[in-house]
């Protein structure tokens, strides 16, 4: 083992420590996670490697961390997902209508981050424009998932459409990650990557600067490798923001101070309806194990029903390819990206779209132009906005009784890079388990729990109360080390 | 819910995206397979249901009626595909 990747196996807890007790510099850090972002390149994690800019930001937390000035993360190398708007820096949000697009001001979540100190790796690979669960959508080519099938070569889906940030943080490539979930695009792939993925309250992280996708349904969130490490980046990315409109106005606390590992006497609500056809029996029995988990650090399993999660997809695949329909119009070819010239205005708009945009956002954008056009708006939008209403109220009812949820994050492990893509229904029901958060707005997190019969992550996850991030966090800490996952990808950037 | 190609080709006028006469009728299949999965809402009685229009429980904040930004237009014509003297330019749409 050599000393720069023996860096890449500290926990950003750890990292944290390490550098203000300054055993090793923020540029040694930057470094061995720049030869890792560089051996991980088979995985296609990232769309934009930002080597330059990562120096110059540890040099930065050097000079700080040596006068003692250090901010929360202060020398922690961090990957973006390609959807937030980083100043000068290429972000595509993996389309090509936005090819060379560099914006002329910063999110407002990478802006807190980078002020609490950490370092800008790169820009990661997604589903073009969010839309899809497995990283296959994006215009710059699959990602791989740093997990492989014992005895079976075939690469595999990291999940989406946070995937090129799940596997860069699962394969050692970088400490940490931002990514966005609409339904269940953190805690999917953090899911199949093994790793935590945190989606927040609707309105605790700042939209202002990320590239919209479904606004009402947007969340941006950390994914990393330990419980405690999102709880610390989730910390640095929230707070009010003006420049969102649906920004909270509340108090962060501090995330790190809820992990108590004290469970007792919590009532954990376990959703009936979860329990779908078809669900493998590896599933369900790892839902039963987690029950039981908690059960033996002190609380109590409670069943309760949700009885609307069955139109919980459908609602989300009216509502969300509505308002995409919309955010997406701005891509004209008039302001940044892509033109393809026409012969009049009406011609530029439609071939410059038609090249740009891919099959699947071509669909969405189609879908939710139908549901908004005159004659089927109640039909269909109106209808689906009352269906969420129902479903947001079933959660109400649950939390009069249950601190929180136990529920899988995913009904299936990692499938191969090709499959399910024939039946976009096929795909969308990845997310049957993770979209009922996001109608509701609800935070949610995805705790690596266990492996599947084929050698392959599982993860659980845990839905609370709107702004009650810290019972999530509580509980997820409890399960992770209940369940002690301590298996590796096949593939690791860092080395051991 | 069925699509026919016409309805498709109105749509994707609507959309602004150019489909050409052979991917119509394939749309056309997928797109009516996903709005027949999603009519299954017809099930749900929400006949006193409000619709939900905000997902917190918040009011839309007011801010002073002030310039709090701008002046950058070098900066935002930099992206343009085309831009002259200080506008974005597109295909002439006044004969």
């Amino acid at each position: 083992m050599t000393a720069s990747s023996g860096l890449t196996e500290l926990t950003l807890a750890d990292a944290r420590a390490g550098l203000v007790a300054k055993q090793f510099s923020a540029r040694e850090l930057a470094e061995a996670y720049i030869a890792a972002m560089a051996a991980a390149r088979p995985l296609n994690a990232y769309i934009t490697e930002t080597p330059d800019i990562a120096l110059d930001m540890a040099a930065a937390s050097d000079v700080r961390l040596a006068k003692g000035e250090a901010g929360p993360l202060d020398g922690i190398p961090v990957a973006i997902k390609d959807l937030f708007c980083t100043k000068g820096v290429l972000t595509t949000a993996a389309s090509h209508i936005l090819d060379g697009f560099r914006p002329p001001y910063e999110s407002t979540v990478t802006e807190k981050l980078w002020h609490a100190g950490a370092v800008m790796l790169g820009k990661t690979n997604m589903d073009e424009f969010a839309m899809g669960s497995s990283t296959t959508t994006t215009y710059y080519g699959p990602t791989e998932n740093p997990w492989r099938r014992p005895g079976y070569n075939r690469p595999l889906v990291a999940g989406g459409s946070s995937g090129g940030s799940a596997a860069a943080v699962a394969a050692h490539a970088a400490l940490g990650a931002t990514g966005t979930d609409t339904g269940g695009s953190i805690r999917q792939p953090a899911s199949f990557c093994g790793i935590v993925g945190l989606k927040p309250t609707y309105g605790r992280c700042s939209r202002w600067g990320v590239v919209a996708y479904a606004s009402s349904l947007d969340h941006p969130g950390p994914l990393a490798r330990t419980v405690r490490d999102a709880a610390i980046l989730l910390g640095a990315m929230a707070g009010h923001d003006p420049r969102d409109s649906t920004s909270a106005p509340v108090p962060v606390p501090d995330f790190e101070k809820a992990l108590t590992g004290d469970v007792r006497g919590l009532k954990i609500g376990i959703p009936k309806e979860y329990r779908v056809d078809g669900m493998p029996a590896e599933i369900e029995a790892l839902w039963q194990q987690g029950v039981e988990w908690l059960r033996a650090a002190g609380a109590e399993p409670v069943e309760i029903s949700l009885p609307m999660t069955k139109y919980a997809l459908p609602t989300y695949y009216i509502i969300a390819p509505a308002e995409a329909s919309s955010n997406l119009a701005r891509y004209d070819g008039v302001k940044y990206g892509l033109r393809v010239p026409g012969d009049s205005l009406d011609d530029m708009y439609e071939l410059t779209r038609a090249a740009g945009f891919g099959a699947e956002v071509r669909r969405r954008v189609l879908i939710g132009t139908y549901v908004l056009s005159a004659g089927y708006y109640d039909a269909y939008y109106l209808k689906a906005q009352k269906v969420r209403a129902l479903i947001a109220q079933d959660f109400a009812a649950a939390f009069d009784k249950v601190d929180c949820l136990l529920t899988p994050t995913a009904p299936s492990a990692a499938f191969a890079i090709g499959e399910r893509q024939d039946d976009p229904i096929a795909m969308y029901l990845n997310d049957v388990f993770t979209v009922p958060a996001n109608l509701a707005g609800l935070p949610a997190i995805s705790v690596p729990a266990g492996l599947s019969v084929d050698g392959l992550p599982l993860g659980l996850q845990i839905t609370g109360r709107a702004f009650d991030e810290e019972m999530v966090l509580r509980v997820g800490d409890v399960v992770e080390t209940a369940a002690g996952f301590s298996h590796r990808p096949s593939f690791i950037a860092g080395g051991r | 819910m069925a699509l026919d190609k016409a309805a498709v080709a109105h749509i994707a006028a609507l959309a602004r995206i150019r489909l050409t006469e052979a991917e119509l009728e394939p749309l056309a299949a997928e797109l009516s397979h996903i709005l027949t999965w999603v009519a299954q809402l017809a099930e749900v009685d929400t006949a006193d249901v409000a619709p939900m229009t905000s997902v917190a429980a918040m009011r839309l904040p007011m801010r002073d009626d002030a310039v709090t930004d701008g002046n950058r237009r070098a900066e935002i014509l930099q992206n343009a595909p085309q831009a002259a003297r200080g506008f974005f330019a597109v295909p002439k749409v006044v004969e």
